[in-house]
């Protein structure tokens, strides 16, 4: 097998080292990545969106749609989680303090965790104005919806390690997972429609001058922010269903006996 | 010896590729297969940021300064960036419904190495 295997890789590295030679230097502006569409995004994004930040603008204006249905890939692999986990959106409060919690045995117990606790609740405040931050900033620094969504749902996970995934679970259930990522798609796609309904293209962020008393750049800046805020909803809440899911109680990690 | 100074970043990306390639033939345990997986991806990913490189080209975050006209030379390519930024997040639920498939596969059958667990699929099914 292993002959096989790296038969198959030489073959693959000799491939591509034949290939390399024609692809353009390190470094080049006039490669054919960095002379077409791209030179038009740069030099127009601040005029159209007035986003400095060329790929917050790409990501969320020019390739809108494209965005939308990542975002609803990762909806999606949450709910492909959920199936294959086990829902547990019906079940009574009482029967998830029974079950067995792997990470609180992990952080030590009640008594060697403590430390771990008190520092990861004056940490956890400044994680989520920073991932608010970094929401609302995203037209002007580097950030957005995808990063934001990440780091609040990196602040449940902390939360999780240091109290237990259930009381992580008591503060933002299942149920409450599900809601908030699909709220968040339908942030995105309602954004979209109301676009439509103005007059204008699905995800045409221009049309929505009628109702913003603002010129047509401003009110795509301003809906910019309103898709990430559906993106940042929906990847939060499926960071933290998919990582609450696999340490769960349907978990092979808890059912060792 | 020419393509390994001027572009020694495909390399990079090459290599990278083909240690994930082999980790996924030759491993049998599942999960080493699915860090193998991780480990394509991240040279696919490599490989698309380093093409929006430019000589000279900063961040793309344009100057609010209006004065100049906007020389594109001077801000590296976002398009490989926005591309990879989605790629990234969907990468995590990926590899999320990967992990998840392995603990059931290990519920149901008691492993996760491929052999024996085709071994006691096929004496479940008798």
């Amino acid at each position: 097998m292993k002959v096989i295997a790296f038969i198959i890789c030489s073959a693959l590295a000799a491939l591509f080292l034949i290939a390399t030679g024609d692809l353009p230097d390190w470094g080049s502006a006039e490669s054919p990545a960095n002379s077409y569409l791209s030179p038009y995004y740069l030099t127009n994004a601040l005029n159209d969106t007035k986003t400095p930040n060329v790929v917050t603008a790409v990501l969320a204006d020019y390739r809108g749609l494209d965005t939308m249905l990542e975002t609803t890939v990762v909806l999606i692999a949450g709910f492909a989680v959920l199936l294959l986990m086990g829902s547990r959106i019906g079940e009574p409060k009482t029967v998830v303090k029974r079950e067995m919690d792997i990470l609180k045995v992990l952080a030590g117990g009640d008594q060697i965790g403590l430390i771990v606790r008190i520092t990861s609740q004056l940490l956890i405040p400044f994680i989520v104005v920073f991932a608010l931050y970094v929401l609302t900033h995203g037209h002007y620094s580097p950030g957005g919806g995808f990063q934001a969504g990440v780091i609040l749902g990196a602040v449940f996970i902390l939360y999780s390690f240091s109290n237990g995934v259930q009381s992580a679970r008591l503060a933002f259930s299942q149920r409450l997972q599900v809601i908030c990522a699909i709220v968040g798609i339908l942030v995105y796609s309602g954004v979209g429609l109301t676009c439509t309904l103005l007059g204008g293209t699905f995800l045409d962020y221009s049309a929505l001058a009628a109702i913003t008393n603002l010129d047509s750049a401003y009110s795509r800046s301003l809906a910019i922010l309103l898709v990430e805020c559906g993106v940042t909803l929906t990847v939060m809440a499926v960071m933290f269903l998919i990582f609450s899911s696999l340490v769960g109680q349907h978990s092979p990690l808890n059912n060792k006996n | 010896m020419d393509i390994l100074i001027s572009k020694y970043n495909y390399c990079v990306a090459l290599i990278l590729f083909l240690m994930g390639c082999y980790g996924i033939i030759v491993k049998t345990n599942l999960f080493k297969k699915v860090i193998a997986l991780s480990i394509v991806q991240a040279s696919i990913m490599l490989f698309y940021i380093s093409i929006a490189v430019k000589t000279n080209g900063g961040i793309p975050i344009v100057s609010k300064d209006l004065s100049t006209p906007i020389d594109p030379a001077l801000y590296a390519n976002p398009l490989p960036h926005v591309l990879m930024l989605t790629a990234i997040v969907v990468g995590v639920g990926t590899v999320g419904m990967g992990l998840a498939i392995i603990q059931r596969i290990y519920a149901e059958f008691g492993s996760v190495d491929g052999p024996e667990v085709i071994s006691a699929m096929e004496q479940s099914e008798l």
